[in-house]
């Protein structure tokens, strides 16, 4: 009888690359639909025009390198990708920035580097930075919450504001972030930004309209339920084994001692903790960005160190910095400093004494 | 290395507490199909091929030949060394082979087996039990243990007599019934039913041992066991029956020495240099049989298991039983296998048969024979996202993602630097990827590279340490010659007088040169195209000296060429001189001769241009730029006389057109 070989293990877990991404997806949904409940449709329009660039781009490299692409896309790290720049770029945006931030972040971070799982950096925090330092004012172009807004935008105003640059009764970005009252709407750490370099303190800087209605005092308006519901869907994630809690529990804690330092050491110019966790897009960095496996150090020490240092760079870059936000920047910062962190924290083996281990090295 | 002190350890097992060891997997245990029905006996086989070596060390030697009867229990082969123990025959019956036979290996080589038809009688030989082995010296034990065949039974196969005599103090023996791996029942039914035994074969060991604290190890996923041994050891308060919470791979010893003492076992040493002993149930019960009843290794608990088989169950199984008759009898059925497939071991460290002819070894504890789709049917490689799910998944703290790198790309110093040789083979890393890379598989390859390089090594300083000592040799021996010589010199001197042995030694030297010479002409006669050119030289340089002496000038020259035409870089000058020669004879000829009586000399050279031509190109063959330039001399110089002679007389002969062609 001929019998056919393996290699052992024979049994393996059932969750495969395509697994982990989808459940990455499902875990930010929750969070994409609250965005949208108060941002409007732009999100939804943006995540299509993402996640098809991000396909059509990943078909058309793997077609050139000649590997499989039915397979690659079925991994649904193209999708993922695209959702997470979708997610971080002004809904308003105009279609062909979001196409070529899309094709930046699939076809040159991703595939040059040798497509899934040789990317050094981010892909979609790479392509976020490309279209911010590209499209400066576009890029900060943030619509307000729609409570905010005298009309709210329909669908169809979305798609034409998206693809024209004005919904159709003729206004541009820059009108509709002015509120029925004359004032321009920012976002909150711009608010708060602005508001500082204007003489303001911060406990006068959070009383800006943006403030009304968020998840406390300090916290903004749309923004901190949207931060909340990435908080969930980052637990899912722990809950799943999706990610380990080492990158979220680093960043956040560094955040949370970086700004508490800055705060106590001056309260009217250092915002606080909580304005740092639920402003911006520190939670959905924390849970589903830096946690990108791929770009990520791979060591458990490392996650910490990892997840830490880019809360350290966030604070420092939001407070002293020409951004308001920094998550993108610090990811990138951190991703190049991976090999470094992975070599000096790698674990001690079974048997090997802490010298022995030096020895092997 | 953390090392936990005895007081520590004891104060933690009485509080009920364990160690726990890094990552570990949870896969699905699918036990239930085997755990449940009693140990079954199963019918003979046709035959037993029993492979002469079947535990870690050497063979022994053979005890018997082909043709001979045997009963059972027979030793077959002798143990002659201490890492050799012997094999018995498992049945009575009659040997009809010995050679090699593919045996469990997951190389699938051939090994020497000895095949042995049974007789149906299953006879016993006489055995001699040691019931009262405490009264007896511990030599006296472990060699009955070596001459039982006992080696580990757990998977290692470790001679068993070896690690109870040992030297070291012992803290902790333990007896391992964890068996972790998925579907295997084997140790599980053992205990439950021959849980006395057990504790038979511990109070053996323990006598040899003599440790501190004897922890018998079971995994909490086998209730009925545990209550089993716990009742086999109640009356002994040096035993300790522990549950140990269910977790792969909790069963490998470096694991759960690390669970039950929170101790290590330091990456070059034994868990006895950690005063830790571990034996597996099964060998412990293979002692009871050996010292009790005197009975040799013969037998052996096999799980044969899958949902391909009709009926899973645990046998009795003969060592030597072929693979295919216990899947016969638990009614294997080929129709749910895509591909005919049979695992031995467990699921995530067994290994395929690549036949199934192969016999049930000592070793062996599982056959699995999964239906299509119930284990890893395909190759779904995919690439690795970094999601170090291996790494914690990881018993041994290693960073298999770094490892997989390092070994794919064939970086054996790094995947060594990551401490590859670390990696117990326990597949939790390939078992979680999500990319679903056969991680142990590089892993594997790597190290057999690894140790492939290294055994080129050692045979390659071996070489040199032999021909450096050869040298050596050589050289003393040289000087040593040198020394009796110039001994036997001096005596001479001492009695001939000098000139005279001076003159014999110059006559003999003169004689060897002479012989050398003529050996050497006729070699160079031998030798084919050497003699063509040669030949052909000879004819040119006759023809030019014939020329030259016509000319009545020049004589001396190319007859000094002539004599030194030996080998081809000669051949070629004297060629070029004969050229000249020959032109300048021509010459002379012209100027100082007329016409008539020259035909016949005119014909003679066009045969001898001819020759020459060939001689020429011969030679151009062997060496390029020089015999074109000589042979467009003697071309021009041919060239030249012909015209002479064209012009002094009208001679119509043939050499022009190959001297128009030449030109």
């Amino acid at each position: 009888m001929k019998l056919t070989l393996s290699s052992s293990p024979h049994q393996r877990v059932q969750r495969d690359t395509g697994q982990v991404m989808r459940l990455v997806i499902y875990a930010m949904a929750p969070a994409m639909l609250v965005q949208m409940y108060f941002f409007g449709w732009g999100l939804l329009i943006q995540s299509i025009i993402a996640v098809s660039t991000a396909l059509i781009t990943e078909a058309g490299i793997l077609r050139l390198r000649q590997k499989p692409v039915v397979r690659a896309l079925s991994d649904y790290s193209a999708v993922l990708t695209a959702l997470l720049l979708a997610v971080s770029i002004p809904p308003g945006l105009p279609w062909w920035m979001t196409l070529i931030g899309t094709f930046c972040a699939i076809g040159i971070v991703k595939q040059l580097y040798g497509g899934l799982g040789f990317n050094m950096f981010n892909p979609a925090m790479v392509a976020y930075v490309i279209l911010l330092v590209s499209f400066p004012a576009a890029m900060t172009m943030w619509l307000p919450p729609v409570q905010f807004m005298a009309d709210p935008l329909s669908f169809a105003d979305t798609v034409s504001l998206i693809f024209t640059g004005y919904t159709q009764a003729g206004l541009d970005v820059a009108q509709l972030r002015t509120v029925a009252d004359g004032i321009t709407m920012a976002t909150p750490l711009d608010a708060v930004k602005t508001g500082l370099t204007e003489g303001l303190t911060y406990s006068e800087a959070i009383q800006s309209r943006i403030f009304n209605g968020g998840l406390a005092n300090s916290l903004g308006a749309g923004w901190s339920w949207v931060a909340l519901t990435y908080l969930a869907g980052g637990l899912f994630l722990l809950k799943t084994k999706v990610i380990n809690w080492h990158i979220p529990v680093g960043m956040i804690g560094s955040v949370v001692v970086c700004a508490t330092v800055l705060h106590i050491a001056d309260m009217d110019f250092y915002a606080s903790p909580l304005f740092h966790i639920f402003n911006g897009s520190l939670l959905i960095g924390a849970f589903f960005i830096a946690t990108d496996p791929v770009s990520a150090s791979t060591t458990n020490k490392g996650r910490l160190i990892f997840g830490a240092a880019i809360g350290f760079w966030l604070v420092i870059i939001r407070t002293f910095g020409g951004y308001p936000d920094a998550v993108a920047f610090a990811v990138i910062i951190m991703n190049m400093a991976v090999p470094l962190i992975d070599y000096y924290t790698r674990p001690r083996t079974y048997g090997h004494g802490s010298r022995s281990n030096k020895r092997g090295r | 290395m953390l090392s936990v002190s005895f007081d520590e350890i004891i104060a933690k097992l009485n509080a009920g507490k364990l160690y726990d060891f890094p990552g570990g997997v949870h896969p699905e245990d699918k036990k239930l199909l085997t755990s449940q029905a009693e140990i079954q006996t199963v019918s003979l086989p046709e035959k037993l091929i029993i492979p002469i070596r079947q535990h870690v060390g050497t063979e022994g030697r053979l005890a018997i030949s082909v043709g001979d009867r045997v009963k059972k229990g027979q030793p077959l082969t002798r143990s002659s060394h201490p890492f050799a123990i012997p094999v018995h025959a498992p049945t009575s019956g009659k040997v009809t082979e010995i050679g090699p036979h593919v045996t469990a290996h997951p190389s699938g080589l051939n090994e020497q087996a000895i095949t042995i038809i049974p007789d149906g009688h299953d006879e016993w030989t006489s055995l001699t039990p040691l019931s009262d082995y405490t009264a007896h010296s511990s030599e006296k034990v472990v060699e009955a243990l070596c001459d039982a065949g006992i080696s580990g039974m757990g998977g290692a196969g470790f001679p068993t007599h070896i690690k109870a005599s040992g030297t070291k103090k012992i803290e902790f023996m333990v007896i391992n019934g964890v068996e972790c791996e998925p579907y295997i029942t084997a140790d599980d039914r053992l205990m439950r039913e021959h849980a006395w035994q057990v504790r038979q074969g511990t109070d053996v060991l323990a006598h040899l041992i003599k440790p501190q604290v004897i922890i018998i190890a079971i995994e909490d996923n086998k209730p009925e066991a545990l209550k089993a041994m716990q009742i086999a050891c109640q009356d002994s308060a040096d035993i300790r029956v522990v549950s140990v919470p269910t977790k792969y791979p909790a069963g490998g010893e470096k694991q759960l020495i690390q669970v039950l003492t929170g101790r290590e076992v330091p990456r070059d040493g034994l868990p006895a240099d950690i005063g830790v002993l571990m034996f597996n149930v099964g060998t412990c019960y293979a002692i009871a049989d050996a010292i009790f009843q005197g009975k040799p290794l013969v037998e052996r608990v096999v799980t044969v298991t899958g949902e391909a088989v009709e009926k899973p169950c645990n046998v009795w199984a003969l060592i030597g039983t072929p693979v295919n008759h216990l899947l016969k009898e638990a009614g294997y059925n080929p129709t749910k296998q895509a591909q005919p497939q049979v695992v031995m071991g467990g699921p995530m460290m067994g290994f395929t048969l690549n036949d199934a002819d192969v016999p049930v070894v000592k070793i062996t504890n599982c056959l699995l024979v999964p239906a299509s789709g119930e284990l890893i049917d395909e190759d779904n490689e995919r690439p690795c996202i970094r999601c170090s799910a291996c790494a914690d998944a990881c018993p041994a703290s290693l960073l298999p993602q770094q490892l997989f790198w390092h070994a794919k790309a064939h970086e054996y110093d790094k995947a060594q630097e990551y401490n590859l040789f670390d990696c117990i083979e326990c597949g939790a890393c390939a078992y979680v990827c999500p990319s679903e890379i056969p991680l142990v598989h590089y892993y594997r390859q790597a190290k057999s590279s690894i140790r492939q390089q290294r055994d080129e090594k050692a045979r390659a300083e071996k070489a040199r340490e032999r021909f450096e000592a050869r040298k050596a040799r050589l050289e003393r021996e040289k000087i040593e010659r040198e020394e009796k010589h110039r001994r036997a010199k001096e005596a001479r001197e001492n009695k001939t007088p000098a000139g005279s042995s001076k003159d014999k030694v110059a006559a003999a030297l003169a004689r060897a040169k002479a012989k050398r010479a003529g050996k050497e002409e006729n070699n160079t006669e031998q030798d084919q195209s050497a003699t063509q050119t040669d030949k052909q030289a000879k004819v040119a340089a006759a023809v030019a000296r014939a020329k030259a002496k016509k000319a009545g000038g020049q004589q001396s020259d190319s007859k000094d060429n002539q004599d030194r035409s030996d080998n081809v870089a000669d051949e070629k000058k004297q060629q070029v001189a004969a050229a000249v020669a020959r032109a300048k004879a021509k010459k002379t000829q012209r100027d100082s001769k007329s016409a008539p009586d020259k035909n016949s000399a005119a014909s003679e050279e066009n045969s001898s241009a001819q020759s020459e031509n060939r001689a020429t190109d011969e030679v151009s063959t062997q060496s390029a730029e020089d015999s074109k330039k000589q042979r467009v001399a003697a071309a021009v110089a041919r060239a030249k006389a012909k015209k002479a002679q064209r012009d002094s007389k009208s001679a119509p002969d043939k050499s022009s057109p190959s001297g128009i062609a030449k030109r």
